[in-house]
């Protein structure tokens, strides 16, 4: 495990007290930081420094530090996420920075995702576009056998890839116009390829899918930008089998 | 001789749970619509319980600190759920589920209560495929199994390396269905920071809006904590950061006794400690053990040659690897349970074998596994695991073997409760790795996971009726009532007393400085002087954090380091608790290792003599040492014997 230190860098990062406030950019400084720190443990030091300073600290989310709960939600120069592919940003490390480098580090940048406090926002549509659907209507108890449901290897591991995203929302950051598509994309895609989920999958799509528009997302255009930042490497095809599940349950109705 | 009153239900072990379903209250749905139950915590034990009860028609609030449920920390648990289905007739039963987790408890769990969550276990899966969560499957479109450590058939349930996102993303789903029907009021960005009591009873909660400060009141007939463990009390563990023991400590004060508060798991496979910038540490699965051996060098100096860089891991011979774990234990091999794995890896690095250059981490090498399978097989059952290996530590561990060391991870110990799983106050349960009741001294792999959901989905939504069937003539909860006024007196007052400290030092600074203590003295390796030097050094260091901790910013806003103080306050009572539990149980079992109880081989030693009972411990006032009380355990079906893996 490498061990070089980072003597010195300079993070230019986004202040804003509340919601209401207009908010700005304020560079610190950040001295000897090791390489095989993670950019949240850079993130504590600097922290850390300004509570000795009797500064507030930047405020940020983040919980589990390993790539999972989806609750860390930075934009670092200029990527969700930072400069690595498939990751989020607790498991970004240092190793991708170099000495005196200054580091943009900004809130997910979308209006259905205001600022509440510096680098944290408020995700609450993620959870309506969810309450709109995104579930198999079944109550505990009184279900089948596990095995009674078979499902073929290949529809599980597609659901499985499908079902592997995290709600941090870098694609909506990610996307020019915001769009929540390959959130929502993910989630129909995860039902519709297992029989449980069939039952509901034209009711699914429709809601979910006008549950987004009302929140202010915007539309796809297809660039591509959500795949590419997606620290779980979703697939836009699963967009495409959105569109194919909202058509076939529009031309139904 | 015991006040405790376990409420066991009488008859054949594998009759207990039906009869008691049998005798309990039930409510009806017209009633139910009338009860207001608090679920605090919103993971695996409290999603599933909070969906379970709405389904039945209670009115449910639910809170939890993340922005979402689905950040909770159940999400991070990867290898899987077990579950006693045979479905590889390989000779699983219910009683053999059941023995092995008592066995892999070291004995110190209920016989009725692991039984139930045996039996329930297959429920589970049902249910999780019924919601379409996207287990593994076999060709012919079945469910698939893998083993686990600590066991001899392949039992396993499993969605990737990410089972318990999986699994929580199952229940986060039903519960976003009742939150849209509206019998669940969520309240995420929420931290409860107290329990109220109206004559005795628990009739709600303070807690307190992350994002605005504002201090709020909620009621209810009932209150349900669901906030998982308190492995952070040692500050580096693979908890999330910010899990906390905070919901269960208040119940502590506010009069619900603390199960074997000294039994925490400790993890033997996590990515070791690369500095003192770590603010948290990684676990590898456990699945991982399954197909990689673990090895150190033979020879001391290819330890000492690793650890200066000098040579890697691939320069050491297989004539000059010592595979530690198949030597010592050749029944089990790398599959013995994880506190036996992690006192073995300790006991390599503390005799000078470790490598890495801290000497504080051993081998676990899949290049044995990829010889005999090939690459693509290990790829497919651990590619993300590999994957994020890499990403943190930059090695491909498809070509040198992971380095792991052991670390905090899971808190056996928690609130007591009874077999309906509520705590000694009346209306106040405590549900998944918030209690104390299923794992005993050591929990297997992939049974966490089967104990949360099996509390919310099958246990809990039937027993809390046999206590709400008496409460249906209370109206809705006042919360203008006195009881509430003086509690969020006290929290008010507490939160600015932390705040108006104004010292020089941050809160960091003094969770660390616990997590020293509790690593080195009431870590994986215990003794009577460590202990009671280690219950002196919190005190003093409590003492001094109430001195001199400095919170920066506003109280009325969002203030991460509020937050912090407040939990790490608690962690400075708990931590000292958790020494005196230690203190007290002068065996070794499971993860609590006392020094002092040992056999010639140096392995630990249980004292069936002495320490067959529950520790529950009573809280009598800040100043005041805490009351023992013990609940004895009885074994009528399981024959106590040494544990052994060899």
């Amino acid at each position: 495990m490498a061990d070089v230190i980072l003597k010195k860098i300079y993070v230019k990062v986004w202040r804003q007290s509340s919601p209401s406030d207009k908010g700005r950019f304020e560079t610190y400084e950040v001295e000897n930081v090791s390489q095989g720190s993670s950019f949240l443990e850079m993130m504590d030091i600097l922290n850390e420094k300004l509570v000795g300073e009797g500064k507030e600290p930047i405020a940020f989310d983040h919980d589990c530090r390993e790539g999972i709960c989806g609750m860390c939600s930075l934009y670092i120069n200029g990527r969700p996420h930072g400069p690595d592919t498939e990751i989020t940003t607790c498991q970004l490390h240092m190793r991708k920075f170099s000495e005196g480098e200054t580091i943009t580090v900004e809130p997910w940048r979308a209006g259905a995702f205001p600022v509440i406090k510096d680098l944290i926002v408020d995700r609450d549509a993620f959870e309506k576009i969810l309450q709109s659907g995104g579930f198999v209507s079944v109550n505990t108890g009184g279900v089948p056998d596990g095995n009674a449901i078979p499902v073929s290897y290949e529809d599980a591991e597609e659901a499985m890839d499908a079902a592997a995203c995290i709600g941090c929302g870098a694609c909506v950051s990610a996307c020019k116009n915001s769009s929540a598509m390959l959130f929502v994309s993910a989630k129909v895609s995860h039902l519709a390829k297992l029989p449980q989920g069939r039952v509901e999958a034209k009711k699914r799509a429709r809601n979910m899918v006008a549950k987004m528009d009302e929140l202010g997302f915007g539309g796809c255009t297809n660039t591509g930008a959500c795949e590419v930042e997606c620290p779980k490497a979703i697939s836009i095809s699963n967009i495409a089998r959105l569109n194919r599940e909202y058509l076939l349950a529009k031309i139904s109705e | 001789m015991s006040i405790l009153n376990s409420k066991i239900p009488e008859g054949p072990l594998a009759e207990k749970w039906s009869r008691h379903k049998a005798a309990i209250k039930v409510v009806s749905p017209a009633n139910k619509r009338k009860l207001d139950v608090i679920v605090v915590g919103t993971g695996l034990a409290g999603g599933s319980a909070a969906a379970s009860l709405a389904e039945l028609g209670y009115n449910v609030h639910a809170f939890c600190y993340q922005d979402s449920p689905r950040r909770a920390h159940s999400i991070a648990a990867q290898g899987g759920i077990n579950a006693a289905k045979n479905y590889q007739n390989d000779n699983d039963s219910i009683y053999r589920l059941f023995y092995d987790t008592i066995k892999g408890g070291d004995y110190r769990a209920r016989e009725a209560n692991v039984y139930r969550l045996a039996e329930v276990s297959p429920n589970i899966i049902d249910q999780c495929v019924a919601q379409g969560v996207p287990f593994g499957r076999e060709y012919g479109g079945t469910l698939a199994n893998r083993s686990f450590g600590g066991v001899l058939v392949s039992r396993t349930f499993y969605a990737r390396g990410q089972t318990g996102q999986q699994l929580l993303l199952g229940c986060y789903a039903a519960m976003n269905r009742q939150i849209a029907k509206g019998s669940i009021k969520m309240y995420t960005r929420h931290e409860m920071l107290d329990i109220v009591k109206i004559d005795g009873k628990a009739r709600g909660i303070i807690a307190r809006d992350m994002t605005t400060g504002e201090i709020k009141r909620f009621g209810g007939h009932a209150v349900v904590i669901a906030s998982g463990g308190y492995g952070n009390v040692f500050f580096l563990s693979t908890n999330a950061m910010g899990c906390n023991g905070s919901a269960s400590w208040v119940a502590y004060k506010r009069g619900a006794y603390f199960g074997n508060p000294c039994f925490v798991q400790i993890h033997p496979t996590c990515i070791p400690v690369h500095g003192d910038q770590q603010s948290k540490l990684t676990l590898m699965s456990e699945s991982l053990r399954n197909d990689g051996r673990v090895w150190t060098p033979k020879k001391k100096e290819d330890a000492v040659k690793l650890q200066k860089g000098e040579i890697g891991p691939n320069d050491i011979a297989d004539e000059d690897r010592d595979f530690y774990l198949e030597r010592r234990y050749p029944s089990y091999g790398n599959l013995v349970p994880r506190d036996v794995a992690s006192r073995a890896a300790k006991e390599r690095c503390d005799a000078g074998f470790g490598v890495n250059n801290t000497g504080k981490a051993v081998f676990l090498d899949f290049k044995y596994a990829i010889q005999r399978l090939g690459e693509d097989v290990i790829k497919a059952r651990y590619g993300n695991l590999f994957q994020m290996y890499e990403k943190i530590t930059d090695v491909d561990p498809y070509k040198e073997p992971m380095m792991i060391y052991p670390a905090i991870h899971y808190s056996m110990g928690g609130t007591w409760v009874d077999y309906n799983l509520m705590t000694t106050v009346p209306g106040l349960y405590s549900i998944g790795e918030a209690n104390f009741s299923d794992h005993g001294a050591n929990r297997l792999g992939a049974s966490a996971l089967m104990q949360g959901l099996a509390d919310g989905y099958f246990v809990l939504p039937y027993t809390i009726g046999d206590y709400l069937a008496d409460e249906i003539m209370t109206p809705k909860v006042d919360t203008n009532a006195p009881e509430f006024e003086a509690v969020e007196k006290e929290v008010v007052g507490r939160l600015e007393k932390l705040f108006n400290i104004k010292g020089k030092n941050s809160v960091d600074h003094f969770h660390k400085q616990l997590g020293h203590i509790m690593w080195d003295k009431v870590g994986m390796s215990r003794n009577e002087q460590g202990l009671k030097e280690a219950i002196e050094e919190i005190k003093a260091l409590r003492a001094e954090f109430w001195k001199d901790v400095f919170i920066p910013g506003e109280m009325n806003t969002l203030n991460p380091e509020l937050e912090k103080a407040a939990r790490v306050a608690d962690f400075l009572e708990l931590g000292e608790l958790m020494a005196r539990d230690a203190l007290d149980r002068n065996e070794s079992c499971g993860g609590h290792y006392r020094e002092e109880s040992t056999t010639e081989e140096g392995e630990a030693k249980r004292d069936d003599e002495n320490f067959v009972y529950v520790s529950a411990w009573e809280y009598k006032g800040d100043d005041q040492e805490p009351t023992l009380h013990k609940e004895d355990l009885i074994f009528e079906n399981v024959k106590l014997v040494q544990r052994s893996y060899k």
